[in-house]
């Protein structure tokens, strides 16, 4: 991985380097040249993986004290909440970070799309990245099933029905997901036993992911190649780790207050009455972070093309290296796409909003029409984009654009005299 | 290798066919029943079929009794919820069925709870054919439970019933 020789300063470390060049990686790790000017929104890699750790060790701490069985699940819970030493943080911490860790992806997806970091050559990075993400929702959506009240159950329904739409074998395959003829204890005891074990090989992919992100090194926000190490970057260490370390902080203030002040926001009051396979709740929505494809589903008033559709949805974000036929990178050297970006952004968030809704009436219109125009901006904006925009022009390095020949054709023109002092 | 030299499956060719076929085999053998484990298993398969009293179920009113962990509503339906749901005409509906194919006993009405769109329990007495509405996603049902309006792709299922005698139903 790394350019440069390392050898351990110490005889021992030497005879282990040798044998095992663990040392080797700590060094390359620390060294590891990155751009100068990454700006805050590049500290969420930092944080998602932090908040990967915690969702980890707090499932192994409720693993300890929940029972995975369809008549004791719920009591488990209300036990953990209210009998286990500290039962109540550890459960809201889970809670709630899983929300935290859907916030910190959702921050560092939308960072790579307005820098254009899943281009040439990163392709690799951002497939594994949806791989991760699509593994999240997965586990997600299992561990929303485990307390096993009324929204666990029918979220649960709605969800493996959807595999119903499939011509043919669509029976088959529900009742092997549930392993009957409806969500019941077979159902619970294998989410839980994923649900354990996705967590697992998400970190795998996350290790790959950043070994992939260290083949080319980082993006960065202007978005140009840079030499490595030269005067544009810095080592990781201490620079990048301090300052992930002061956002992380702040992003702990944020989930911090989640657990303590309003820990079940974000949750459903549905959720607090035990699983009835008789009665469906009024008002069945799914948890935030997965709502934009929930209305994507609801919107196609065909079962089975609701179904494709919001499949798809995830789909085409695996494919956009290929639909952006861009060459330069960051948006900020990208004025249409630039609109195009804050767009898709506002589009997302109305999706999220009318999956929340009711579908009908006005919402389903609206509904429909998000839709619609997701799949425009990846199908025939991106790809027409790409030939048609006339991008700015770019600088030669990150040095440039701070001594003069800004990025910002305004700000070059003021800053001409100071160059020409130079 | 050239156009010249045309090449004839050998004896290596032959095993590495072979083994690779044999190998198969053996893969699909072992991992088949970590894939089947998943099915549903004896003890669930066990609870097939279940009896009910339908002795005190007045006209107009509906009980729901749960089946293989699915509720299954058993409709006593007046005569005026018969005679509308008999003179539909099939070609409006989206899952043609005659009334008199789904209810063998005009009277009584016996068909899975289940909207067919993301199964959810539909509600009764509710939606615009003053029937079945299923909350979930707004599809509306019949008084014969057939789908009207919304996105459930078919009408709800009538499973395997019979009259045990004339207070008694085996689903199953």
């Amino acid at each position: 991985m790394s350019d440069h020789e390392y050898t351990p300063k110490s005889k021992v470390g030497k005879w282990f380097n040798d044998r095992l060049p663990l040392l080797t990686l700590a060094n390359h790790l620390t060294d590891y040249p990155t751009p100068k000017n990454l700006n805050y929104w590049w500290t969420f890699g930092g944080i998602l993986t932090f908040c990967l750790i915690t969702q980890i060790i707090t499932g192994i701490v409720l693993g300890m004290h929940y029972v995975a069985h369809a008549d004791l699940a719920f009591q488990s819970v209300e036990h953990i909440m209210r009998d286990v030493n500290y039962g109540w943080l550890i459960r809201y911490v889970h809670a709630n970070g899983a929300s935290m860790f859907f916030l910190a992806v959702y921050i560092h997806i939308f960072r790579s799309l307005y820098y254009g970091s899943y281009k040439s050559p990163r392709e690799v990075i951002w497939i594994i990245g949806m791989l991760i993400y699509f593994l999240m929702m997965a586990t997600a959506f299992m561990g929303y099933v485990l307390p096993w009240g009324q929204m666990s159950f029918w979220g649960a329904t709605v969800i493996t029905n959807l595999f119903s739409a499939i011509p043919l074998v669509g029976e088959s395959i529900t009742n092997w997901l549930w392993g009957g003829y409806s969500v019941d204890n077979p159902t619970l005891t294998r989410f839980f036993s994923l649900h354990y074990l996705f967590p697992f090989l998400i970190l795998g992919l996350v290790v790959l992911h950043i070994w992939a992100l260290h083949v080319p090194g980082n993006n960065n926000p202007i978005g140009i190649d840079i030499k490595k190490p030269s005067k544009d970057t810095v080592p990781f260490h201490p620079y990048i780790v301090i300052k992930d370390a002061f956002a992380l902080l702040i992003f702990l203030l944020i989930f911090a207050f989640f657990v303590f002040f309003s820990p079940n926001i974000l949750g459903h009051a549905d959720n607090y009455i035990e699983a009835n396979p008789l009665v469906t709740p009024a008002h069945i929505v799914p948890e935030w972070y997965l709502l934009p494809f929930y209305a994507i589903l609801r919107s196609v008033p065909d079962k089975l093309l609701g179904v494709i559709a919001m499949f798809a949805a995830i789909f085409v974000l695996v494919i956009l290296p290929w639909l952006d036929t861009s060459k330069v990178r960051s948006t900020v050297f990208r004025p249409i796409y630039k609109q195009f970006y804050w767009f898709l952004v506002a589009d997302v968030l109305v999706l999220g909003y009318v999956g929340a809704m009711p579908a009908e009436g006005i919402y389903l219109l609206i509904a429909r029409v998000a839709t619609a125009y997701y799949f425009a901006h990846f199908l025939i904006i991106l790809p027409f984009l790409g030939f048609k925009e006339k991008t700015t022009p770019l600088p030669l390095s990150i040095t440039e654009p701070i001594l003069g020949g800004s990025p910002d054709i305004a700000m070059a023109r003021n800053n001409s005299n100071y160059k020409e002092k130079l | 290798m050239t156009d010249s030299e045309k090449k004839k499956p050998n004896r290596r060719d032959f095993i590495v066919t072979a083994t690779t076929a044999a190998g198969a085999v053996g893969v699909g053998a072992v991992v088949w029943p970590l894939v089947d484990q998943m099915n549903p298993d004896a003890s669930v398969k066990a609870l097939a079929s279940t009896e009910v009293d339908i002795s005190a179920v007045e006209p107009g009113q509906s009980i729901t009794v749960l089946w293989r962990g699915k509720p299954v509503f058993i409709k006593r339906r007046t005569q005026d919820e018969i005679d509308s749901a008999r003179a539909v005409d099939l070609s409006e509906l989206k899952h043609p069925e005659k009334d008199e194919d789904r209810a063998k006993n005009p009277e009584w009405l016996v068909m899975l709870g289940v909207c067919t769109h993301l199964g959810c329990v539909p509600l009764n007495d509710k939606g615009d054919y003053g029937a079945w509405f299923c909350p979930c996603h707004g599809s509306h049902y019949d008084t014969s439970g057939r789908i009207r309006k919304g996105p459930a792709p078919t009408n709800m299922e009538v499973p395997k019933y019979e009259f045990v005698n004339s207070n008694t139903i085996k689903i199953g």
